[in-house]
């Protein structure tokens, strides 16, 4: 079997083009994905029994069946009832993009809130009794305290959880989106090159997952910065 | 008991007495198994279809023993010449492109496209007609290179792992239009989903014969050839055609 470079350098351009969708779907995903994992994971962790059961059955779900499963449910799934295709919603599900974001979203969103649930429980009880004992209100506490420990104790976690879920995004070529994956199984069904095109796509997801690990480094030095403390030489 | 034994013994002698050709002669062919109906899958699991039919007729001709394994689409020129298997009967057109990388046998059919759309809809399948609509096909097939490259500047192009999922976004009218090889097509109008749609305008015919691919330089390609035109001879052919459709496909 021949290796041809060429084929890779003709379709870049349009790898490149996958890519950028790929970047798309993992940074829209991410970002809901988080904003609704962190009230789910405050309910998971808190000491009214109602509170900690309602967001159970759906981590129990989209911790439990494959990505895959969901988004087949959520875009061939959803539009085999009438009901739905004639509600508001349709314009939406209609998009498989959208279909997307939501399946990774949702994904995402149950496995950050059990990270971040066990984040909070991690915080030392030491911490919440002194907010306690300086009078702050359950809000003020939340906001000033255990989010912010909680987001230091996670982090390594999370980022795990986004380099999962940017590959995780390769399934979004299953329902007819370009992107990076989408893009090179479209490619290889014309050139027949499918070596050289997977091997151009899996160095792509490698430099942007090298880039995300080199943001997440940064980000984590910030957050945690009470970790790196140095000593100070003059004090030897 | 003793008489089993006998038989036994003499099923186990011939077998020890030929064990080279049986190993040597055992085809092992790669279909797709989601191309209803030329090859697919039935409730119990096995692999049904007009290929499955021709391919059995085929090994029957040639006297070999034959084993029949799913592949999909996707991986299924990669399979072949990974020597995962050793031909592929899964409705495959000859082209340019894949006889750069396999050989192909003389056709075991031909193969023409067609669109399919609402019946509601009045759909006029010239450039024009088309223009801004979106139409589906599946991926890594000759219709779905002919929308990518004759229709891609008007419509909006969607392909699919499978024709299955094709139709079930046709039906969900996220398509408004489908191409897609005829006879397939065919049959799933006659099924209960098929049921609102029709084909819209004339066939297209695109020369396009469908044949058995093999690794580059088997000589399996020649036996299988002289087997097709055997079976289209004796009439096994045409058994197997009008078990499928009414109309003569080779």
């Amino acid at each position: 079997m021949s290796w041809e470079w060429s084929v890779i350098w003709e379709y870049l351009p349009r790898l490149w083009q996958g890519a950028l969708l790929t970047l798309e779907l993992v940074f829209f995903s991410g970002l809901i994905g988080i904003i609704l994992a962190v009230p789910l994971a405050l309910m998971r962790a808190s000491h009214n029994w109602v509170l900690r059961a309602l967001p159970f059955a759906y981590i129990f779900f989209f911790r439990g069946t494959p990505l895959l499963v969901q988004i087949f449910l959520i875009y061939y799934g959803a539009a085999q009832f009438d009901v739905i295709k004639d509600s508001a919603l349709w314009p939406v599900l209609k998009e498989p993009y959208w279909c997307a974001i939501i399946a990774f979203s949702l994904n995402t969103a149950a496995y950050s809130a059990e990270l971040i649930r066990g984040a909070i429980q991690a915080i030392p009880k030491g911490e919440i009794e002194v907010s306690q004992a300086l009078g702050m209100s359950k809000a003020t506490m939340i906001r000033r305290i255990i989010l912010p420990r909680s987001f230091g104790i996670v982090f390594p976690a999370y980022s795990n959880e986004l380099l999962l879920m940017l590959k995780g995004s390769a399934l979004a070529s299953t329902i007819t989106l370009l992107d990076l994956t989408g893009m090179a199984r479209t490619i290889i069904a014309r050139t027949y090159t499918p070596l050289e095109m997977f091997f151009a796509a899996g160095m792509m997801y490698l430099i942007i997952a090298g880039v995300m690990i080199g943001c997440f480094r940064l980000l984590e030095r910030r957050i945690n910065r009470y970790q790196y403390y140095k000593l100070d030489p003059s004090q030897r | 008991m003793i008489r089993k034994l006998f038989a036994a013994g003499i099923a186990l002698a011939t077998l020890a007495a030929a064990p080279v050709t049986l190993a040597a002669d055992k085809i092992r062919i790669a279909t797709e198994g989601a191309y209803a109906p030329f090859n697919m899958v039935d409730s119990d699991g096995n692999l049904i279809g007009f290929d499955v039919d021709i391919a059995n007729a085929l090994c029957e001709q040639m006297e070999v023993e034959c084993e029949i394994v799913a592949q999909d689409w996707d991986g299924i020129i990669p399979g072949l010449r990974a020597r995962k298997y050793d031909a592929i009967i899964a409705s495959m057109s000859i082209t340019e492109e894949r006889l750069r990388v396999v050989d192909f046998s003389e056709k075991y059919y031909s193969n023409v496209l067609a669109f399919v759309a609402g019946k509601d809809k009045n759909l006029d399948v010239s450039k024009k007609g088309l223009n801004g609509l979106v139409v589906g096909a599946q991926r890594a097939t000759i219709a779905g290179q002919m929308l990518e490259d004759k229709y891609s500047d008007v419509v909006t192009v969607k392909l699919y792992d499978t024709q299955d999922n094709a139709y079930l976004d046709l039906a969900s009218g996220r398509l408004d239009a489908l191409l897609s090889d005829k006879f397939p097509a065919y049959d799933w109008l006659r099924t209960d989903d098929g049921q609102g749609f029709e084909f819209k305008g004339e066939d297209l015919d695109i020369n396009d014969e469908i044949g058995i691919a093999v690794r580059k330089g088997d000589d399996l390609k020649d036996d299988f050839s002289a087997a097709i035109k055997a079976i289209v001879a004796n009439g096994k052919y045409e058994e197997i055609n009008k078990k499928y459709f009414p109309f003569s496909i080779y």
